[in-house]
């Protein structure tokens, strides 16, 4: 029983972390295609539908792979946690339904639209299908944050004598108080992901002497992109988020940030330290009297429970991984607003293009908001642990109870291989179509 | 409410194999017949063109059959494990056959995603043609040995196999005879369909020596369905008890049967949609009159201690139901809107569309 809920989640985690690798950056880069789009119908320079149809070469890449490794995720939830599925389907159902009816069907056919019928349709009929698909990626993350955000904070439900949640308020799905921030920080973070890809590009090709007109263009929005999405994500939708998890999810507030031991005089902020499970304190510690009581909740001397003030089966299961993702988010959207704030300041003083070292850090940084991203999505995920149903249904009561620990085992070392192989195919693609730049042309 | 729910998930499910079936006969066709290299190119791109809109469909179906039958969705998706991940992973051969076969001009790369295009289609062919089979025929639901449930009554898992392939066992597998012969007429059925779509879509050197074709598999298909009834009288004597209690579902068959009809005069069809339309009648009568065969249940049970799944022991809350119509209404008229906008500006021949990357 322990193996199998301990196969489950580990094939899940994993078809989840290499799945999201994709849609985080087709949700952020349709945006930036869209802008791209539409700087070329007002200002109608070539350049801007160049750029915007080089981008739409690396979003369809994207998109397939989203979609591909997307399916195993739905049929996961029938195939390794049909017990979740039965109890709570009347509910998760009906968000999961909404985004194939409402989300799916507009994305994929106007993708192909706007891929293949340029010539067809027009400029203005082109932007609007480039614009739907947008719309389309964004209701997408729209419906799966109102999934999840009713797993963090259940609303609207009544449980029945046998254990399944049965739907009493459809329209209190989507005024969860968990929902906006949450939806509004995931999406944000897209566009950290997509502009630091756009940015990373750009310095690539004014680095290697290639395509240079184009690296400035991709570098310019990239920054500007980035900057205000890097500050974005920490004020007002990463704050929002955080009081969120104070308020809903106290024990996972203490564990992200680490507080052992309740202060009486207004909490401490952590910025390093490892937790150290055995004698339940944080090895090497640096941290800065007061600042989290004053951040979450305005006070400087506010008290906020730490974890001796919970039983150890309200805590989540994995300390350190939640603590440590936290971490690594938090620190990594910091140094993220820092570089890009240099970036900007540069590009205004008309120094950036020249700047080679920042250059090389931009090109280089591309990796870190995939890492950011997926950090953030653990600190999600391992803080509402043990439950599934937050309160409600523990993790361990959702799984599948015929599929034997060996099945998934079996499945899981499949999804291994399969994506390492889809990852080389990828990374070679769009390596590929960097390397032919925007004005190779298509026969 | 059961009942509509029960009707929409059943269209969604028959229009994903009609358009998706196309994108699956085509592989199987591009697998044995397509050999020089423009025919090939011109029919890859009629699939992948449209696969991923048409994919959707399974995605959607997914989804409202999880909303409005959650435990049927629990119970099936775990119980069928690992056919299911199999399919999964062929979806994912087809899909970047499709779409990275164009990526580089040299041959060999474009070989490679051929095959993994082909073969991936064939078997997704056989495994949903397989996978209706055991709808039907049933399952061991509670895992029932020596007249006792290992499970809750509504859980069953499924070996890929059963060392005497029989449909008869209480425990029958995933692959018997019975399933063997169901997969076989979805592949010889989506072939037909796959190669009425390249007729209709492209303008490929094959496209005469397809018609004599689709007239052997025809005849292929003719035989199997016999086969098959006769098959399915002889496990479940009742089997075709809902058509003569209620002789208006003869509707269904009919419709299967017109089809096969239809598609003997292929050679002397003056629009060539028409042949497309038989083979979609086809696939619609088949699914259709196999879930009329076996209603109210979802999936039957082999044994006789637990009862089988039915629409109504399976469905969420009414509430859930009612409100899920209202939204549901809005989304299939958005459907039918991008179905139309879509259809009218990719229709007709697709030798000429541009699809670079």
């Amino acid at each position: 029983m322990e193996d199998m809920l301990f196969y489950d989640r580990l094939q899940f985690a994993f078809t989840i972390t290499f799945h999201y690798i994709f849609p985080q950056l087709t949700m952020g880069l349709s945006l930036i295609i869209v802008f791209y789009k539409g700087l070329y119908l007002r200002k109608k320079l070539e350049k801007y539908n160049d750029a915007a149809k080089f981008f739409m070469k690396i979003f369809a890449i994207n998109f397939t792979m989203g979609v591909v490794t997307g399916i195993p995720m739905e049929f996961q939830f029938g195939t390794n946690w049909a017990k979740f599925s039965e109890l709570t389907g009347g509910i998760i159902g009906q968000t999961l339904a909404m985004e194939g009816m409402f989300s799916f069907f507009l994305e994929s056919s106007f993708l192909a639209l706007f891929i293949f019928g340029e010539k067809l349709m027009g400029q203005r009929l082109h932007f609007l299908t480039g614009f739907l698909v947008f719309l389309g990626s964004w209701a997408s993350g729209w419906f799966i944050l109102a999934t999840n955000a009713w797993m963090q904070h259940p609303v609207g439900h009544e449980v029945l004598e046998n254990g399944v949640f049965v739907l009493k308020d459809f329209s209190a799905l989507f005024s969860n108080p968990w929902l906006l921030p949450a939806f509004l920080h995931n999406q944000v973070a897209s566009v950290v992901t997509s502009s630091f890809v756009v940015a990373s590009i750009g310095a690539f090709y004014i680095l290697s002497g290639r395509n240079v007109e184009y690296g400035k263009l991709f570098l310019k929005t990239g920054v500007i992109f980035g900057l205000i999405s890097s500050i974005l994500i920490a004020f007002p939708t990463g704050d929002l988020n955080a009081k969120n998890v104070a308020k809903y999810q106290p024990a996972a507030f203490a564990a992200m940030e680490g507080i052992f031991e309740t202060e009486h005089a207004g909490a401490e902020i952590v910025l390093i330290g490892q937790p150290n499970m055995v004698e339940k304190k944080l090895d090497n510690k640096i941290a800065v009297p007061n600042i989290l009581s004053f951040l979450t909740y305005q006070e400087w001397d506010r008290q906020i429970p730490g974890m001796d003030q919970f039983k150890k089966e309200e805590l989540p299961d994995n300390i350190p991984a939640l603590y440590y993702s936290y971490h690594i988010m938090v620190g990594l959207g910091t140094i993220f607003i820092g570089i890009m704030s240099l970036a900007v300041f540069l590009l205004w003083r008309k120094k950036l293009y020249v700047t080679k070292k920042l250059l090389w850090a931009i090109m280089f940084l591309a990796p870190f908001p995939y890492i950011a991203n997926i950090t953030g999505w653990y600190v999600a995920e391992l803080g509402r642990q043990p439950y599934l149903v937050y309160g409600l249904l523990k993790t361990s009561e959702g799984i599948s109870p015929t599929v034997s620990s060996g099945n998934t085992l079996f499945t899981l070392l499949g999804f291994v291989g399969l994506y390492l192989i889809l990852g080389v195919l990828f990374l070679l693609l769009v390596g590929k179509t960097i390397y032919q730049g925007p004005k190779h042309q298509t026969h | 409410m059961e009942l509509f729910w029960y009707i929409i998930v059943a269209i969604v499910l028959t229009v994903f194999f009609i358009l998706d079936g196309y994108d699956f006969g085509v592989g199987i066709i591009h697998l044995f017949m397509a050999k020089e290299e423009k025919d090939k190119e011109v029919i890859t791109k009629s699939a992948g063109l449209f696969w991923d809109s048409n994919e959707v469909w399974l995605v959607a179906a997914g989804g409202l059959l999880f909303m409005a039958f959650p435990t049927f969705y629990a119970s099936v998706f775990s119980g069928f494990y690992l056919p299911l991940m199999m399919v999964l992973w062929l979806i994912i051969f087809r899909a970047i056959g499709l779409e990275f076969r164009s990526q580089f001009s040299f041959q060999m790369w474009k070989d490679i995603w051929d095959k993994s295009f082909g073969v991936s289609s064939l078997l997704l062919a056989l495994f949903f043609g397989m996978a209706l089979g055991n709808i039907v025929r049933g399952v061991n639901l509670g895992g029932v040995e020596n007249g006792v449930s290992n499970y809750e009554a509504h859980y069953f898992f499924l070996p890929l196999w059963d060392a005497s392939f029989s449909p008869l066992t209480e425990s029958p597998g995933v692959i018997d005879w019975f399933t063997i012969v169901i997969g076989l007429i979805s592949v010889v059925a989506l072939a037909i369909h796959g190669a009425n779509w390249i007729i209709l879509k492209t303008n490929a050197s094959i496209n005469n020596q397809l018609k004599s074709t689709i007239l052997k598999l025809n005849s292929a298909l003719v035989l199997l369905t016999l086969f098959s009834l006769i098959m399915w009288q002889w496990m479940n004597p009742n089997c075709f008890d809902n058509f003569s209690k209620n002789p208006i579902f003869l509707f269904f068959p009919l419709i299967y049967i017109l089809g096969l009809i239809g598609l003997f005069f292929v050679k002397k069809f003056d629009r060539e949609v028409y042949g497309f339309i038989c083979s979609s009648a086809i696939i619609f009568g088949g699914i259709t009159s196999s879930l009329v065969s076996i209603f109210p249940a979802i999936l039957p049970s082999t044994n006789a201690i637990n009862e089988s799944l039915t629409i109504y022991n399976t469905a969420a809350s009414e509430y859930g139901l009612s409100v899920a119509m209202g939204w549901g209404v809005i989304g299939f008229i958005l459907l039918f809107v991008y179905l139309v906008i879509q259809k009218r500006l990719m229709g007709g021949k697709i030798d000429k569309m541009d699809y670079g990357h």
